[in-house]
């Protein structure tokens, strides 16, 4: 049988359902010291002072350090590569502690204690004096000239701000006979909710800062806590134990940098740094707020003829990844209809809000949203089928975008629409719930997206893998990807496996990345690792495989070239008898008293192409218009994500950005004080995300394409699933209600003043 | 701090515990019996990562006081495991189902649904829902979570017909 392809089990599984898998917390020394972080009450200002008197006389106390104490080296936290080129380094704007408070939570002071009690009281008696200004939590208030900076780096607090254009756009609008449709949308501050809190430990062993994290990415995090503490990036070692989740969250220096500082304070000794739920939530990222305003022109034969966006994107107190997200957001907008005149700007704004990072898919989830609700704005306008409107428009085979040079190298898109429309019976429903009265009413809605896999050719991609051969004949696998629950492992053992030509048993997957020893990978995200880091797989066991071969031939005295292997023996190539098995070979070579040698192998890949995966989500619900309520009957996303290297867990990862776009097209929404910046509902009871009783039942199903530039055939699917879906329910409200909501969450709060305003209450 | 004396029976095995008034439950068996399946997600009771049986029912570990388990019988998903026949049938089925993620909630999932799996009513999948509300899972969107449950108290009440 094919293990690509193969419903294998996941490799972790079993530990993790025996509670033998060690996460952070698990491996927190019993000797280790508590530090906790004091965290500021303003939302905008300075910090003058402290007092600490009170603080020192509690017992257990070991160090107290406060914004006046740390390095004055300013820091990028964002899990990019780093660039070598100045141009394109991330913004470096913050200290491991600030004396100018940017957002209310800001890490001001920190303590160290011998327990989390002593720590927590030590916290509540530090007395702070600040100089306070009024926070700014709007983009558009964020703009205003008179404003007192929040970086002095940036004094209009414009982050960045780009624009773009394909062909003419003040030319093509004028075409005759156009029709125009314009519409604003807006998406909330969300998060990433992983169960595993943020936290990391850090030690000194043998003149080394060790930080043990929960992060996707180890390696990047060595460099990131190297700049901020301002020491050689061989003075540090990072260490990832399994994850638990991270959707981008860990994409970036959360406690790492300031728990490295923390050990050198103590001599070494170890130091915990675990935040809190109510911490996790306001202190790590979030995902940017974004407002766009878009206008499109469309021919009467339902093709666009010139299209434009304006998007506003809100990073919070610090820069983290900054404007790539919207511009992401703008580049898909073009992507997904690249048809007629394009224009598109974007600003990304300092606000005094908590900062905004990577979330799963990456700034799509916002343009998806605005992007396909206009779209059925403009079928409701014009009267076009929805479904043949974008058909029409969508991205097709053979596409190369003319500003990132991404090429559309396979789609199975219009059969991913297909199939769905089919479960669904989707247009027949459409015509049907049109035009419903009663106070209970269903609809139907969907939407559709593209997605690049990983980074190139706007960041580096690169990849590295070992394996090292035993003497049974079985190997381990090394790779500096990491796994964070999305089964990365599971799909990197079938590669391996396949590739050597041996059966999946024979390959023990070393989950643990460790910076002074796993091989260079820049880390679980962009969806990136079976297509970068797969082909680093692919091309070491290529190399493997022709050691193996290579002493099999000394041993058989053939010509390597003519061996192959095939489930654990070596053969003849296109022959089946066995020659030797693979064990024969690896004990051969490592005691041969003529030739031995150890067979391993490493390969590193620099990965200079890209390709969309593609999906759509179909959804039927249930509007109950007194109580403001939607029921979601029926949900189906299809995915083109090349071809499928493990079923099951390619279902899991479905559901699992379904249950997330459930969350930020209903429900989701990080609520703020508008006076002082304050986050009011920062805890897993008020922010509500999906748990198992809102959740329906999921369906996912694929297209399978084979990508040619994939090494597998395979395509990005980890974030792809949450795109899609908030979208598709809108556009399924609109459809029984006629009522066109232009943001999200679709929350009771919200949809009784829209159901009002629409005259559905009279 | 005052301490006192807790003796409770964990996953079987009788103990003794001498314990800081002020402790979860969920920190005793972490730190005094390294049953590290007990996963901390909120500390205050809202995700469930900590659930574990008492006298058959699933609590909240971090937020039951380690006092109150005296005399009280406590099941985690080390005590699941045994040596002998290996894994028990629910965790297998979560692995079978393609449950299992990042994992963080994995045992808290399980405990939560061992009062399921162990009746004899039939459960529905919104009824399994209902019973394991408790518990948050941000990986798997809890579609192969409810299929695990399911397919378990399905074999579960088979197993019972056939032997009775
Ligand atoms: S840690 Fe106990 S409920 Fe979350
Ligand atoms: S598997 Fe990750 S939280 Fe459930």
């Amino acid at each position: 049988m094919d293990i690509i392809g193969a419903p294998l089990k996941r490799v972790d599984a079993k530990e993790k359902t025996t509670g033998q898998a060690k996460y952070t917390g698990d491996l927190v020394p019993r000797n280790a010291l508590v530090a906790k972080v004091l965290h500021s009450t303003i939302g905008n200002g300075i910090v003058k002072s402290f007092d600490l008197t009170e603080a020192w006389k509690v017992p257990d106390i070991v160090d107290i350090v406060t914004c006046f104490d740390v390095p004055d080296i300013q820091f990028p936290t964002a899990g990019h590569p780093w660039s070598t080129d100045k141009k394109h380094q991330d913004i470096a704007d913050r200290k491991l502690l600030n004396t100018r408070v940017r957002f209310y939570g800001d890490d001001i002071a920190a303590v160290i204690a011998e327990n989390e009690l002593a720590a927590r009281e030590a916290l509540r008696k530090i007395k702070v004096t600040y100089e306070e200004f009024e926070p700014v939590i709007t983009v558009e208030d964020a703009m205003k000239p008179t404003r007192i900076p929040i970086h002095e780096e940036r004094p209009d607090n414009v982050v960045v701000h780009s624009s773009y254009e394909i062909g003419s756009y003040e030319e093509a609008r004028r075409e005759p006979g156009l029709i125009k449709i314009e519409g604003d949308y807006e998406t909330p501050i969300v998060q990433h909710c992983h169960i595993e809190k943020a936290l990391s430990f850090a030690y000194i062993e043998s003149g080394k800062i060790v930080v043990v994290s929960a992060t996707q990415i180890p390696h990047i995090i060595r460099r990131i806590c190297s700049q901020a503490l301002g020491v050689g990036f061989g003075d540090i070692r990072i260490i990832k134990p399994y994850l638990g989740g991270g959707f981008g969250n860990r994409q970036d220096a959360l406690t790492e940098p300031l728990n490295a500082f923390l050990a050198t304070r103590v001599a070494g000794r170890p130091v915990k740094l675990e935040y809190t739920r109510e911490e996790t939530f306001n202190c790590t990222r979030v995902r940017h707020a974004m407002k766009f305003h878009i206008e499109s022109y469309v021919r009467t034969d339902g093709s666009f003829a010139a299209r434009s966006i304006i998007a506003y994107s809100n990073q919070g107190a610090y820069a983290s990844h900054a404007h790539a997200l919207v511009a992401n957001a703008i580049n898909g907008f073009r992507m997904m209809y690249p048809v007629g005149a394009i224009k598109g700007e974007a600003y990304t704004v300092y606000t005094n809000l908590p900062t905004a990072g990577a979330m799963r898919a990456y700034g799509i989830p916002q343009i998806g949203f605005a992007l396909e609700a206009h779209v059925d704005d403009i079928v409701a306008k014009t009267g076009f089928d929805p479904i043949e409107f974008r058909k029409t428009n969508m991205m097709k085979l053979g596409y190369v975008d003319s500003l990132t040079t991404i090429t559309c190298h396979s789609t199975g898109l219009a059969e991913c629409i297909d199939k769905g429309e089919r479960y669904l019976n989707y247009t027949e429903k459409r015509n049907t719930y049109k035009n419903q009265s009663g106070p209970i009413r269903k609809g139907v809605g969907m939407a559709i997206f593209c997605y690049k896999t990983g980074v190139y050719p706007i960041s580096l991609e690169t990849a590295a893998c070992r394996m090292v051969l035993n003497q049974d004949g079985s190997f381990q696998l090394q790779v500096g990807a990491t796994e964070i629950g999305q089964g990365a492992d599971t799909v990197f053992v079938q590669m391996a496996a396949h590739t050597v030509g041996v059966t999946v048993d024979k390959v023990h997957l070393i989950s643990k990345q460790d910076t002074d020893v796993t091989p260079y990978d820049s880390g679980a995200y962009a969806s990136r690792q079976t297509y970068v880091s797969g082909m680093a797989v692919k091309k070491t066991a290529e190399s493997l495989k022709a050691k193996i071969l290579d002493f099999a031939g000394f041993m058989l005295h053939k010509d390597p070239w003519d061996l192959d292997i095939k489930e654990n023996f070596i053969v003849h190539k296109h022959k089946e008898e066995h020659l030797l098995s693979v064990a024969e070979v690896a004990i051969e070579s490592c005691y041969s008293l003529t030739n031995s040698q150890h067979i391993a192998a490493e390969e590193s890949h620099h990965c200079s192409d890209n390709t969309y995966a593609f999906g759509v989500c179909f959804a039927e619900i249930e509007v109950d218009i007194p109580m403001c309520q939607i029921k979601v009957l029926d949900i189906i996303n299809v995915h083109d994500s090349g071809k499928i290297i493990n079923r099951q867990t390619a279902e899991g990862q479905v559901h699992g950005g379904m249950s997330m776009g459930l969350g930020y097209g209903l429900s989701e929404i990080l609520k703020f004080d508008p006076k002082t910046g304050k986050m009011l509902n920062g805890n897993l009871l008020d922010y509500k995300l999906m748990t198992p009783i809102d959740t329906p039942d999921l369906h996912a199903d694929f297209v399978e394409t084979n990508d040619p530039t994939g090494p597998y055939g395979n395509k990005a699917l980890g974030e792809p699933p949450v795109i899609p879906v908030a979208p598709a329910l809108r556009n399924a409200l609109f459809n029984a209600t006629g009522v066109a909501m232009d943001s999200i969450p679709l929350n009771p709060e919200k949809l009784f003043f829209a159901f009002e305003h629409a005259g559905l209450y009279k | 701090m005052a301490r006192k004396l807790v003796s409770c029976t964990v996953n079987g095995t009788k103990r003794h515990y001498h314990i800081d008034v002020r402790a979860s439950l969920s920190d005793m068996l972490r730190n005094e019996e390294g049953l590290d399946s007990i996963k901390h997600g909120c500390d205050v009771g809202e995700c469930g990562a900590c659930t574990v049986l008492i006298d058959g029912k699933p609590f909240n570990s971090c937020i039951y006081l380690a006092i109150w388990a005296e005399g009280k019988s406590i099941l985690t998903v080390e005590g699941l495991n045994d040596v002998k026949t290996g894994i028990s049938d629910i965790q297998q089925a979560f692995i079978d189902a393609g449950a299992v993620q990042c994992g963080f909630c994995t045992p808290g999932f399980i405990m939560a649904s061992i009062p399921i799996i162990e009746s004899d009513k039939p459960a529905s999948r919104d009824e399994i829902r209902r019973q394991v509300a408790g518990n948050l899972c941000r990986c798997t969107g809890y579609e192969k979570i409810v299929d695990a449950i399911e397919k378990t108290q399905k074999k579960r009440i088979a197993e019972r017909k056939s032997s009775s």
